[in-house]
């Protein structure tokens, strides 16, 4: 019996760590008794969620559409970029130093820039959440192209297959797995630039939401925003695992992890 | 004229700096089988880009069916040592890979698909792969992957197969298997064969032709024929003749080892 009590703890040991810990974080706000405007325990943050849902779901739809956006240009220009760096050593010499050199500024110092250039509200959301997720879709793509075997190529090159014919038939296929690994880190990357354009220059979408009520000390909107956020990520990755494993699973061999 | 010809072929891999290969000269006849045998880093592989056109020689000239060979050719089978099957492919789709690109099956593809299918299908129960059309690669075993990885360098028909080491990561047992494999895949249709490797057994049993290459440049220094009839069989290997052969090629090796 231990082995499927094993399975059982490794198939919902995910929900049980966030059950303990809502029900630690509940114990130490009520028994410590900390007031609701420093820390406020998950069944006041469950209030102020269920009372203000309308409020919240207002904000979360403009996170989540800004985020998709940004997101989807990433993962667009990432590919090709990608495949360009990957395929070209000429590309890859002349644009991988300044590309270093892009993700290395942080997003949140060139908001005010995008405001300038766009206004507040929803362009810099967009752009600052491209900006920040479009970095490891561009180096999967690109580090799985240029990893292709050599003699893979030859095999190919022998039977008078273009370049064209390898992109398409090996390398592609072959830097699907690497692509969808970065979807997963790119979506969250991507809410976190959303959020912060927010945070800085926008009336509307979480991060504003989360701004503003801070600064009239209502925590426990604060933190039923942050849990949106965090929902959101969390159910955006779990449809990327989901779509990687469905479409990937060679790379795995079938196995479930 | 013969089918494959080296005419004085030299390689260095950068300009002015050490050769590969260094004044090489042979030709190999339309369908014989051919074996080239030399220590590690003797250039063997080279050998082989530069009959598929993947490297041009440096000095000399290379032939390929009469035409001298400039940019990748058509007419090529090749079989590494890794077996390079394509993991997002069942074993099935791997071999269709050369037909989806190699001309003219390519422009016929989708017409005669179900056709392709057949012969594919047709070449690997003739291996023994029968009923593993749908596996993945994962799913076979070593032997399994480099027989599907031989017929992937024959479904096009390619009049010459160049095959670098490809029994060289399997146990001796299925390597002898492999081999009658081979010979027999050989004798019933054939084409033109080079074979690399390091295995002088493996070398004797399957060439009309072994040529020993030196290291460091690579220069050939002993052409031996086997004229042994065929098919050879696994007994063949326990003979006087065969144990001579390899002794010999063995005594060229020796020479070229104590050099360095």
């Amino acid at each position: 019996m231990a082995v499927s009590r094993k399975t059982f703890l490794v198939n919902n040991a995910s929900w049980m760590l966030v059950v303990a810990l809502i029900l630690l974080w509940e114990l130490i706000c009520v028994s410590l008794n900390v007031p609701r405007y420093l820390f406020p325990a998950p069944t006041a943050v469950w209030e102020a969620g269920v009372a203000r849902w309308e409020i919240i779901s207002k904000h979360a739809f403009q996170t989540f559409f800004t985020t998709m956006v940004g997101f989807g240009l990433a993962v667009a220009f990432g590919l090709l970029t990608g495949m360009a760096v990957g395929t070209s050593p000429l590309v890859y010499r002349a644009l991988y130093p300044l590309m270093i050199g892009f993700n290395s500024i942080p997003k949140v110092a060139f908001v005010p820039v995008l405001v300038v250039w766009f206004g507040i509200g929803t362009t810099p959301a967009i752009l600052t959440a491209f900006s920040i997720s479009f970095f490891p879709v561009m180096v999967n793509v690109a580090t799985g192209l240029a990893t292709l075997e050599p003699e893979l190529e030859d095999v190919l090159r022998s039977m008078g297959a273009s370049k064209l014919d390898i992109l398409r038939k090996v390398g592609l296929p072959r830097s699907m797995p690497y692509f969808f690994a970065s979807l997963k880190v790119a979506i969250t990357l991507a809410f976190v630039g959303s959020v912060i354009s927010e945070t800085v220059a926008s009336n509307l979408g979480i991060g504003y939401l989360m701004m503003a009520a801070s600064s009239s000390m209502d925590m426990p909107l604060v933190f039923a925003g942050l849990i949106v956020i965090g929902l959101m990520g969390v159910v955006m990755y779990e449809l990327f695992a989901y779509l990687e494993k469905r479409l990937t699973g060679w790379a795995n061999r079938g196995s479930d992890i | 004229m013969a089918f494959v010809d080296f005419e004085h072929v030299s390689l260095a891999y950068d300009e002015g700096g050490p050769l590969a290969i260094e004044d090489i000269s042979f030709s190999v006849q339309e369908n014989e089988f051919v074996a080239v045998v030399g220590p590690s880093g003797c250039g063997k592989s080279t050998l082989m880009k530069l009959v598929s056109g993947l490297t041009e020689p440096t000095e000399g000239y290379v032939y390929l069916g009469g035409r001298q060979v400039a940019g990748p050719q058509k007419c090529i089978g090749m079989a590494f040592q890794a077996s390079n099957l394509l993991p997002w492919r069942t074993t099935l789709d791997n071999l269709m890979l050369p037909l989806e690109i190699v001309q003219p099956y390519r422009s016929q593809f989708r017409r005669r698909k179900q056709e392709f299918i057949e012969q594919a299908r047709a070449l690997l129960a003739r291996v023994g792969l029968a009923g593993a059309e749908n596996k993945y690669p994962w799913e076979l075993s070593g032997g399994m992957q480099q027989r599907a990885s031989i017929c992937r360098a024959l479904i096009h028909k390619p009049r010459l197969l160049m095959l670098d080491e490809p029994f060289g990561a399997l146990d001796a047992f299925t390597r002898e298997e492999l081999w009658c494999m081979l010979q027999d895949l050989w004798q019933e249709d054939p084409f033109t064969v080079i074979l690399v490797t390091h295995d002088l057994r493996e070398a004797v049993f399957l060439a009309d032709t072994v040529y020993v290459l030196s290291k460091g440049p690579g220069q050939i220094v002993a052409q031996k024929q086997i004229d042994e009839a065929r098919p050879r069989s696994l007994e063949f290997t326990y003979s006087k003749p065969f144990a001579d052969n390899v002794q010999e090629l063995r005594e060229h090796i020796g020479r070229i080892r104590a050099v360095q």
